[in-house]
Parts: structure tokens; C-alpha cells; sequence
């Protein structure tokens, strides 16, 4: 072997580097626990853990300034198969160090995978409401729909990016192109009168933006809080402008309706929906509290879980600690709102939630054996002393 | 004869405890012990009334110990007794607890005029207090984070009045010289009253005087039920909830609609009376009455309520904090003159107290129906209480009193921590709905926490090295070897439960939330020790630090098992932020502070440690 991969394997087998990565990923922990609080949960593991760097923002450039989550991950996987390969014999003496470390090579793979794979969404439910999709808890959509037949809605969807660069979009199945003219990342609504003096115009031609106004919001990173973005949007048709609308993510503000081209449609800009093949029916919502507190005891959800086909029509009971798993998401009690008749439900698909358990049963099986290993030698040993002493 | 000294130890350790367990002598001829056992609804959870006044005073004044204005020592219980009977003389107690100097401005007093320079009554407070509602108001809108000191103070100070004033009108309205003449008089109104008031109501002709008399005691009562949430009235024979439990203004108004007084507001009414009358034959009686007329259908709670009451009284982990500290001494000294009789004494105390803390942690379970741990409060507890059990393994094993030094440090010094953490008012709080699952409870927080106490008895061992070896000549080659093994085996130990506790925490999240881990401050920093426990280990093995290296890391654990602990609490963000502890910020970097500089004396080059002139590890 040439020198150059001779010390390539040195640095890859060496247990110094394991060292430093491990402090490394401590180091990283702790600084995006402590920049949870400006920054929330969901963006933290953007920045800190879901990267290969940590970046600082110096005006407009983005400079590395520490290795990200999956850096220091990737190398300390590299490491560690390097490292088990080349160092470690199989043998009944090395077992529990053989387990823990392909345990922790699963969790690595499998934290990847989550990273990678895991979706939330909310899913808001009215005492008696049906729904068939849930929300995404950041994104937001602009849908045009189509209402004309009442058999069915033909809806088209803008991601938020596109809304957010302001270029027109030409979509094939929409007799008129979208031309978002401003877009505000946060915004609030106001009530608006024309008729009031020094009433400032608004961009708006048509619609709510006549009687309603929004003006920009600072960012919020805060757990508890998402931003309602806001937007006027033109649609252009073939013969000219049909008018600029506002529309806001605001869950009060209703979608608008007008006619274009002999059909009827709608524009409503909401939160990112995501459809299931089945729905689901909140029965009751239940609240229990201590006596004479509001601190609470338990919430509850019964709903109906209905499918099309009617192969599932029943009813499950969702509690705190007690989730309902169905077609591969999880729906748990996450709150709930309105005066104790609105549930929220967060529903979570991770297709390797497997991974964590397979991995934790390897490593705590490791390293039961290892200890116990050295425990024996222990006890042996002094033993040993003291049947020598004596 | 020397062989017996221990054992001489031991048995005054126990008279010591067994002392505390005897019922308090009353100075009185009033039963205040059986008024502390009567039971009341607070926060959701039934509980002594005896548990009331010691939460309160520890919210008001940080102890328990109350001195009545004759300057008398009393129980908890006559505090409360005047509190809720005769608010005149209640008043006059010096039990509100400012140190702020802006706050003492104010109010217009002064640091000398205070008792011990820091406790003021109700009385000399009342002046001002429509200024305290002002700045109230201005301290209001900003976040708890962001407020000023004069800020905390001010609205740490006004939540312990606003529970005064509650406490004020649990039983009798305080504006009430002779409760027990108006109720009387009140029951004997009723029909007559009511009547009075229909007619009233309809235009029709009336009393006057009946119908004025029944509306004014109704807005008092109507006052009474809302000041306050202490729930002292059981529900009616005829009611099946057994949480249905009223305020005495809300039982008053209810009254109206019955057409009769709750048996239970009489008695209230009687108690007042002997009470502000001084007939203790009476009041005693009435306990009894009273006590015997709940226990029909409370009997199980009162049962409980009562041994709840002993329990506060006796202080077990007061008297555990005393028995650490005296076995602490004894360990230290023995490295330095009769290390066998010492050593074996101290071991015995260190023994007595980690028992001790044990019936009490017991006895706690037993109250609350759950696991030992529920709140920080209690995770003080049993962190003390595992590091103390590994220590008794330890101690067993080595026979060379290092075991019994850090059992009485770390006993000592997380009991110090829990009475900090017990200022923040009733300990056995209810569960929030997220927690309430007895299985994770006993099986993820409990196995992590005792990752705590692993990581924390490494660190302290690690110290005893670091101390021992670097400022005395005792530390000899063989105890220094024993402390090495000592300190990777808890290190192993650590790991593991550190590390199985996170992995529990994670199937809890996984099986409620949908997801195995969500980066939550409270799973960081259990990861961060696990890490660094992994870190250690690693080190070790690859040779990278040896004995001093091995204590310097360990040192540092205690660091990073503190901030996992508190730390990630304090940010006040994610799932697991209950307990969010205002001056504990300082203590925690005080000692983060001090494990530094213990770390950096560990670094120090050999030459310079006073026990390895000669000898080199």
C-alpha cells in the first residue's frame, strides 16, 4: 500500500479522530440547544443537525463556520466501520463492543433517514367536521381552483417558493397566467375603509384586499406561533389583467370567488395540505382537569376513521400517550383549541421509526455484555487479592 | 471497647431520628396538630391543611419556622389558625420575605426594622400596597425572562399576597368579627330572607330590612368564593363526585338554594369562634366532631392526609442533611487518625441517612400513588439517593472511607438542592396531562436518573482525587489505584443507565408523538451525557488520558450532567420545561465555576501535587 493510503486509514481507524468527533457533536448539541431559543425547534435542526455545516450569515455570504450534523455523523460512521473493520476480530470477548458499535451505526444510518424522510403535519378538527387531509405546520400553498362542476374541485397548487420570487407562473391547466406582485413572509390583517380620509390605496383592484389591508410581521421562530404569509397576486388572462387580489395564509380569511372564461374558480392562499385516501371525523373532544385547576388531566379525541372503500369504518380513541397508527402515519393528541370543540392532532409519517428500536436493543445489549465483562475481570481479580492476602 | 464505637454512633443516629418521628409538643392546650390533619381541596389534590401553611410559608419567606408577634416559635398550623380566624393578629406576623432594597424604598421600610433584617408582616406592607398593584401592572406585560430584579421581586412579592389574601378567606371571611354569630344568624334569616328577596325581586311588598340584610351577606359571600381556590368544603352526602369539593363563599351562596348552612361552614364557624374566643375544650371538640363526620367518606384520603401531616412534621430529609454532614466529618477525619473506628461510624451514618431518605421517599410514593420521581423536587431526591446507594456498594467493597466522603457530599449536597427546589411551593403537585403515565415515569425517568447520579458520583470521586492528591500527602499509591477503578466503574455504570434512560425517552416520545427523537433541550443534554460518558470511555481505552486525565473528564461530567439537569430547563423552550428556576441560574454557574477550577487544579503538572512527590501514576 502507498503511503498516501496508509495514512488515509490511519486517520479513518484512529481513535483520536473519534475522540474529537465526539466532542465535536457535543459542542453541536449544546449550541443548538441553546439557539432553540431564538431560533425555535424546527430551524435548529435545519441549521445545526440536517447540514453538513453550520453557516454564518455575514451580510449575504454564508461562511462554514462549524461542521453540521451530517458532517460529523458521516465521518463518525466512516470511523467507526473503518475503525471495526480493521481493529476488531469477531470474537465472544469483543462482542459487546461488536453490538454497541453496529447498533450505533444503525441509529446514525437511521437519524439520516428520519432526517431525510420524517413529515409533520397538524390536522385541525371541529367537533362533527370531517377532514381528508392534514397541514403542513410551516408551508403554505396558493390554490386556484376550479369549482365549475360540482361533482368535484379541480385544484392547482403554487408552492410558496414561487409565490415568494414574484415571477409569473404559467400553469397549462389555467386559462390565465399568476403574477404575484408583493409577498410578505409574516403579515397581519387589518380591516380597511376607502371611505375614511388618508386611507392609503392599496395594490389591491378586487376582492377582500378592498376592505382589508396587511402589513408585513417580523419572522417568528417561536415554537408555538407560525408565520401568515400574505400576498398580491395579479392574474393575467388573455386579454388583459383580471385584477390583483390579496390572499393570506390567515386561517379567517376565506377563499375568493369570481368567473373567468365561462367557468368558476377560487384563490386561496393556506396552509400546504396533504390528501389522504380515507378520512377521518371528530365525534367528540374530550377535556378532563384536575378539581378547582385549569391544569389539565387528560384530552382525548374520538373519531371515525372512514375509507372510501369501506374496508375501515370505525371508531379510535386518541390520548395523550395512546396514538392512533394508520397507513404508515401516526396521529397524536397535540391540542387542542375553540373552546374545548376543536382537536389538533399532529400526524407524523417516519417510515424508520423501526431503526432507533433495532439499534438501542444492539447497544444496550453491547454494552451490558462489555460491562459485565469488565465487572467479572473485576470481581476476579479481587478475588484473586484476596485469596492471596490471606 | 473501640470495636463498639460505631455501633454507639449508629444508635445515637437512630435516638436522633427517632426523635423527630415523636408528635410535636403543643404549647398550646388548642389540638393545632389535629386542625393541621383536616383535610382541604387545593390545586386538584386533597391535602392537610398542616401541608398548606408550610407551602405558603415556603413561598412567602423560604422556611417553615413562623414566630408569632410575641416573638414565640408556633406550628405552621396556629400561623395558619390566625390567618384564617383572626386576620387582625395574622397581620401582625412577620412572614413576607423582601430583600430587594428598591422594594423595601417602596414600601417605605427599612432593612433594621425587619425581622432578621429581611421578614415584614401584612401590617407593615398594607400602606402601599395600591403602589405594588401599580408596578404590578407595569412588570405584567413583559416576558418572565426579561424583567428587571426590582421586576421578579415585585411579582414574586405579590403572588405570595395574593395566596395570603386566599388563605384569608379559605374558612371565614375575614372581615367577620363573630363568623359564627352571623352564620347562626344567617341560617335562621334564611327562609324569611329569601322570601323577602323573591318579593323584592317581583315588586311585590316586603321587608326591607330582611331582603337588604340577605343581599349584603350575599355579595360578602359572593366576594369570598371568588378571592379564592382553596377548596375547603367537602361535597354534600347527596353529591357523588368526590372532587366536588366548594369554597366556603361558594357553600354560603349555595346556601340560598338549599335553604340551610353545610354542616362543614358551621363547623368553620365554631372553630373560628373558640378560637379568636380562646375555649380550646370547644375547638378541640369540634375537631373531633368534624374529623369524625368527613372520615365517613374520606376516611382513605384523611388516612392519608394525617400521615402526610407526621411526615412534614418529622422532616426526614432534614434530619438525612444533618446525618451526611456529621458522616462527612467522620469519613474526613478518619484519613488522618483511627481510620478503622471513624470510617466504620461514618459508613453506619451514611447507611442510616441513605435509609432514612428511603422510608421518606416511600412514604412520598405512597401519598402521591406514583413513582419516586415526578417533578425536579423529587428527582433531587432520588438523584442524593442513588449516588448514596452506589456509594454504600463502594464503600462496602474498598473499606477505605472514599465511599462514605462523597455519599456525604453528594447526600448533602442534592438534599440542599431539593430544599431549594421545594421553595417553589407543593411538592406533591399533580401530573400534567403529558407526564401522566405511571410506566415511562418508573421505567425512563427512572433509569435516567440514575444515569445522573452515576455521572455525578464519578465526578465526585474524581474530586476527592483531585483535592486529596493535590493539597494533602494521604492519597498513597493503592488508594489512588482504588479511586481509579472506582471512578471508570461508575463512568460504566453511568453510560449504560444514562444511556438505556435516553433510549426509553425516546420510545415514550416515539409511542405518544409519533417520533423517536425531536432535538427537544431535555433530550439534548441527556445525549450530551451520554456522549461524553462515551467520550471518556474511549479515552481510556485508547490510552489518551491516564489517572489524572480520567479525573479532570470526569470533573467535567458533572459540568454537563448539571446543565442536562437544570440547564435545559432554564431555557424555558421545548416539552420538558417545567420548573423553570429563577435563582438557580446563579447557583448552576457558580458551580460550573467551581468544577472549572477544580478541573484546572487537576492539570496542574505533577511536581506540584503534594501526594505524588514521589511516587508517579
Amino acid at each position: 500500500m502507498n503511503a498516501l493510503i496508509l495514512q488515509f486509514r490511519d486517520f479513518f481507524v484512529s481513535l483520536k479522530l473519534t475522540i474529537v468527533l465526539l466532542a465535536l457533536s457535543i459542542i453541536l448539541v449544546f449550541v443548538a440547544t441553546v439557539d432553540q431559543v431564538n431560533l425555535g425547534i424546527w430551524a435548529v435542526q435545519q441549521k445545526y443537525f440536517h447540514s453538513l455545516f453550520v453557516l454564518w450569515r455575514v451580510g449575504d455570504v454564508p461562511i462554514p463556520v462549524f461542521p453540521g450534523g451530517y458532517l460529523i455523523g458521516g465521518f463518525l460512521l466512516t470511523n467507526l466501520i473503518c475503525a471495526q473493520a480493521y481493529r476488531f476480530k469477531l470474537s465472544a470477548k469483543k462482542s459487546g463492543i461488536w453490538l454497541t458499535h453496529i447498533g450505533f451505526i444503525i441509529l446514525l444510518v437511521g437519524e439520516l433517514f428520519t432526517g431525510v424522510l420524517q413529515e409533520e403535519f397538524a390536522l385541525r378538527l371541529d367537533e362533527g367536521q370531517t377532514r381528508n387531509y392534514s397541514e403542513s405546520y410551516r408551508s403554505n400553498e396558493l390554490a386556484v381552483i376550479d369549482t365549475t362542476d360540482p361533482k368535484f374541485d379541480e385544484v392547482v397548487v403554487i408552492p410558496e417558493k414561487f409565490v415568494a420570487r414574484g415571477e409569473p407562473i404559467q400553469q397549462p391547466k389555467l386559462p390565465f397566467r399568476v403574477v404575484p406582485k408583493i409577498y410578505y413572509p409574516n403579515a397581519a390583517l387589518a380591516a380597511r375603509d376607502a371611505n375614511v380620509p388618508g386611507t392609503p390605496p392599496t395594490p389591491a383592484t378586487t376582492g377582500i384586499g378592498l376592505q382589508a389591508t396587511s402589513t408585513p410581521l417580523k419572522i417568528t421562530y417561536k415554537q408555538d406561533e407560525r408565520n401568515t404569509p400574505a400576498a398580491y397576486v395579479e392574474l393575467v388572462g388573455s386579454e388583459g389583467s383580471l385584477g390583483t387580489w390579496l390572499v393570506s395564509a390567515d386561517p379567517r380569511f376565506p377563499p375568493q370567488s369570481f368567473d373567468y372564461a365561462g367557468r368558476s374558480w377560487k384563490i386561496a392562499f393556506r396552509f400546504e395540505r396533504s390528501y389522504k385516501p380515507y378520512s377521518l371525523t371528530l365525534i367528540d373532544f374530550s377535556h378532563d382537569r384536575y378539581a378547582g385547576t385549569e391544569i389539565p388531566k387528560n384530552f382525548s379525541s374520538r373519531i371515525r376513521l372512514n375509507t372510501p372503500d369501506g374496508v375501515d369504518d370505525r371508531e379510535v380513541l386518541i390520548y395523550m400517550n395512546n396514538p392512533l397508527r394508520y397507513a404508515g402515519l401516526t396521529f397524536y393528541q397535540a391540542g387542542f383549541e375553540n373552546d374545548d370543540k376543536t382537536t389538533i392532532l399532529q400526524v407524523v409519517r417516519n417510515p424508520s421509526w423501526q431503526m432507533p428500536y433495532i439499534a438501542c436493543t444492539l447497544m444496550t445489549l453491547g454494552l451490558l455484555i462489555q460491562f459485565s465483562i469488565h465487572l467479572v475481570a473485576f470481581i476476579s481479580r479481587r478475588r484473586l487479592i484476596a485469596t492471596v492476602a490471606a | 471497647m473501640k470495636k463498639f464505637i460505631p455501633l454507639f454512633v449508629l444508635l445515637l443516629g437512630g435516638l436522633y431520628i427517632a426523635s423527630t418521628l415523636l408528635p410535636p409538643r403543643e404549647p398550646t392546650a388548642f389540638d393545632v396538630a389535629g386542625f393541621g390533619d383536616l383535610p382541604i381541596l387545593v390545586n386538584g389534590r386533597m391535602k392537610p391543611i398542616d401541608t398548606a401553611a408550610r407551602t405558603s410559608l415556603l413561598l412567602f419567606q423560604g422556611r417553615q419556622t413562623v414566630v408569632n408577634p410575641d416573638g414565640n416559635k408556633v406550628q405552621p398550623s396556629a400561623w395558619l389558625l390566625d390567618v384564617f380566624f383572626h386576620s387582625e393578629a395574622a397581620d401582625k406576623y412577620r412572614v413576607f420575605e423582601i430583600v430587594h432594597p428598591d422594594v423595601l424604598a417602596m414600601f417605605e421600610l427599612k432593612a433594621e426594622d425587619g425581622d432578621a433584617k429581611k421578614r415584614f408582616s401584612y401590617a407593615d406592607l398594607i400602606k402601599k400596597i395600591p403602589e405594588l398593584e401599580r408596578q404590578i401592572k407595569l412588570a405584567r406585560p413583559i416576558e418572565a425572562q426579561l424583567r428587571t430584579p426590582f421586576q421578579k421581586a415585585i411579582v414574586q412579592l405579590y403572588g405570595a399576597l395574593v395566596q395570603y389574601q386566599q388563605l384569608k378567606h379559605t374558612l371565614a371571611p375575614p372581615t367577620s368579627a363573630d363568623f359564627l354569630g352571623e352564620v347562626l344568624r344567617f341560617q335562621e334569616l334564611l327562609p324569611a330572607g329569601v322570601a323577602a328577596v323573591r318579593a323584592k325581586q317581583a315588586g311585590q311588598p316586603h321587608d326591607e330590612a330582611t331582603a337588604k340584610a340577605m343581599i349584603d351577606l350575599g355579595q360578602k359571600y359572593l366576594f369570598m368564593s371568588e378571592v379564592t381556590n382553596f377548596l375547603a368544603v367537602p361535597p354534600a352526602a347527596n353529591v357523588p363526585d368526590d372532587t366536588a369539593w366548594q369554597t366556603t363563599g361558594q357553600s354560603l351562596l349555595g346556601a340560598f338554594q338549599r335553604g340551610s348552612v353545610d354542616s362543614s361552614v358551621l363547623a368553620f364557624a365554631g372553630l373560628a369562634h373558640s378560637w379568636r374566643e380562646q375555649k380550646p375544650t370547644e375547638f378541640n371538640k369540634l375537631i373531633e366532631l368534624y374529623m369524625a363526620q368527613i372520615q365517613l367518606r374520606f376516611g382513605k384520603q384523611i388516612g392519608k392526609a394525617d400521615t402526610e401531616a407526621r411526615f412534614n412534621a418529622a422532616a426526614p430529609f432534614y434530619s438525612s442533611m444533618t446525618l451526611y454532614v456529621i458522616a462527612l466529618l467522620l469519613a474526613l477525619v478518619s484519613w488522618l487518625k483511627w481510620p478503622d473506628m471513624l470510617g466504620r461510624s461514618a459508613y453506619y451514618l451514611v447507611g442510616l441517612a441513605w435509609l432514612v431518605t428511603t422510608v421518606g421517599i416511600g412514604v412520598r410514593m405512597w401519598l402521591e400513588g406514583r413513582p419516586p420521581v415526578t417533578n425536579l423536587y423529587s428527582s433531587a431526591l432520588f438523584v442524593g439517593w442513588g449516588s448514596v446507594g452506589l456509594c454504600l456498594v463502594l464503600e462496602a467493597i474498598y473499606k477505605n472511607a472514599i465511599g462514605s466522603v462523597a455519599a456525604g457530599l453528594i447526600g448533602f449536597a442534592t438534599l440542599l438542592v431539593a430544599h431549594h427546589l421545594s421553595l417553589a411551593g407543593d411538592t406533591l403537585e399533580l401530573m400534567r396531562a403529558v407526564l401522566d403515565s405511571n410506566f415511562w415515569l418508573a421505567t425512563h425517568v427512572i433509569i435516567i436518573t440514575i444515569g445522573y447520579s452515576a455521572t455525578y458520583l464519578a465526578g465526585f470521586l474524581a474530586i476527592i482525587y483531585i483535592l486529596r492528591g493535590g493539597f494533602t500527602r494521604t492519597l498513597d499509591k493503592a488508594t489512588a489505584d482504588s479511586l481509579n477503578r472506582m471512578v471508570y466503574g461508575i463512568v460504566c455504570f453511568g453510560t449504560l443507565f444514562s444511556f438505556v434512560g435516553t433510549v426509553l425517552g425516546g420510545i415514550w416520545a416515539d409511542q405518544s408523538w409519533g417520533r423517536f427523537w425531536g432535538w427537544d433541550p431535555k433530550e439534548n443534554g441527556a445525549l450530551i451525557i451520554v456522549l461524553w460518558n462515551a467520550l471518556i470511555l474511549h479515552a481510556r481505552w485508547g490510552g489518551l488520558v491516564k489517572a489524572r486525565g480520567l479525573m479532570a473528564l470526569a470533573v467535567f461530567g458533572n459540568v454537563v450532567t448539571s446543565w442536562s439537569w437544570f440547564g435545559t430547563n432554564m431555557l424555558g423552550v421545548g416539552l420538558h420545561s417545567y420548573g423553570f428556576t429563577e435563582s438557580g441560574f446563579v447557583a448552576l454557574s457558580l458551580f460550573v465555576a467551581s468544577q472549572l477550577v477544580i478541573i484546572a487544579i487537576a492539570l496542574r503538572p505533577l511536581a506540584k501535587w503534594r501526594s505524588f512527590q514521589t511516587v508517579t501514576v
